[in-house]
């Protein structure tokens, strides 16, 4: 492959990514937007909440239990699913990117994206 | 405040003005965000930090897309500085866990004041500094960049430095809740003297990795209130991209001056109130 060639498909690899973080914003700005509806539209005019911290609920915390949760249509569980979306956004474009260099052939920075992969999806799992 | 939809409108307005001023004056939203929903919304910081870090990913995930296709972003210097700032990340997210939100309002008003100072500095050119470094070499970090008279390469210094700076970075993002976008600019123009709009354009591709890492932690530990976060990232990200569009028809100096004068106050405040142990 001459060096012309690798830096096109470079490019390729550099668009599709940027494409990746664009479609994932909006998905999850939506879901949000979606969910700040229902949740007006129900809890809208409750007097505010108290700003004191309390913590959210564990239902509101974890991955899996906000997935579930979001399928009853309660306005504050979409919105959590919608901000879990823009939170895995970046974390698939580390995951693609791993699978970009593999097929550069390029085993130093497939170390360096797998370290990266490594640390968000452990946050993420992370009690 | 009478009721929930009022308290949705107006944080939402004050993101819109936030994310507005953040991505004309290229500090990001996080920082006059924080204060703001902390200071005028009488928000506990926790909540704040949460709302604001899910914003800074939207933000510059959203504009990442659009300098990729520019051409600016180097994608192999943000992977591999990326790995020092999400373990900075990680790091200031668990020190956040632990102390108490009076010592990150004290951290946060000091990081106001200096984005201010640096913000207003007259920025020394980048000269050469030292010769080519043998790590740039090795991880092939060296690029090019589009100018009007074509393509320009050029060469990355002082590996170890920048990737030190970076992971300092990442422990501001994850301890306040913001992007740390300056610092990063400031550690890739300044101490790895890569072009500055190589640096600005990277700096956004790594803010959202790095954001992701502590959000992880803030979602677990219960900081993300969706009530809160919701207005803020659908506010921030309006202010941004209308900020973006804007931003060619103005006089960033100008503007510098008043982003400056606004958070010295703010920051001012904020030290105060931790000083003081009013959080």
């Amino acid at each position: 492959m001459s060096a012309a060639d690798q830096r096109r498909r470079e490019e390729r690899f550099e668009q599709f990514l940027g494409a990746l973080l664009r479609v994932g914003v909006i998905l999850a700005a939506s879901v949000v937007l979606l969910g700040g509806v229902l949740y007006l539209a129900r809890h809208g005019g409750e007097p505010p909440e108290g700003k004191v911290f309390r913590g959210e609920p564990a239902d509101l915390r974890d991955p899996a239990a906000i997935v579930q949760a979001a399928a009853g249509l309660d306005g504050r569980d979409v919105i959590q699913l919608g901000l879990l979306l823009l939170i895995a956004t970046p974390v698939a474009r580390v995951g693609c990117s791993v699978v970009g260099f593999l097929r550069e052939r390029d085993p130093t920075y497939v170390v360096l994206t797998l370290i990266v992969l490594s640390v968000l999806l452990y946050t993420l799992i992370f009690r | 405040m009478e009721n929930v939809t009022e308290f949705t409108l107006l944080v939402g307005l004050g993101s819109v003005g936030a994310g507005f001023l953040g991505a004309l004056t290229g500090l990001g939203g996080g920082v006059v965000l924080v204060p703001l929903l902390v200071l005028a919304f009488g928000v506990d910081i926790r909540y704040a930090m949460g709302a604001s870090l899910v914003s800074v990913i939207a933000t510059s995930s959203a504009a990442a897309a659009a300098y990729v296709k520019e051409g600016f972003t180097n994608i192999r210097i943000g992977m591999f500085l990326e790995v020092a700032t999400t373990f900075g990340a990680v790091a200031g997210a668990f020190v956040a866990l632990y102390v108490g939100g009076s010592a990150i309002a004290a951290v946060f008003g000091s990081v106001l004041l200096a984005s201010a100072y640096l913000s207003l500095r007259r920025r020394r050119e980048s000269g050469p500094a030292g010769g080519p470094d043998p790590v740039a070499a090795r991880l092939r970090l060296d690029g090019v960049f589009p100018t009007p008279a074509g393509p320009q390469a050029y060469h990355v210094r002082r590996v170890p430095l920048g990737f030190g700076l970076m992971f300092v970075a990442g422990v501001l993002s994850g301890l306040l809740g913001i992007g740390s976008g300056a610092f990063k600019v400031l550690a890739m123009d300044q101490a790895m003297r890569i072009p500055f709009k190589v640096s600005t354009t990277t700096s956004n591709f790594m803010i959202g990795v790095t954001a992701a890492a502590s959000a992880g932690i803030y979602l677990a530990r219960g900081y993300i209130d969706p009530g809160l976060a919701m207005p803020v990232m659908l506010g921030v990200s309006l202010g941004s991209v209308a900020g973006a569009r804007l931003l060619p028809h103005t006089r960033p100096r100008v503007l510098r001056v008043v982003f400056a004068a606004v958070i010295v106050v703010l920051g001012v405040e904020m030290l105060y109130r931790g000083l003081t142990g009013k959080m």
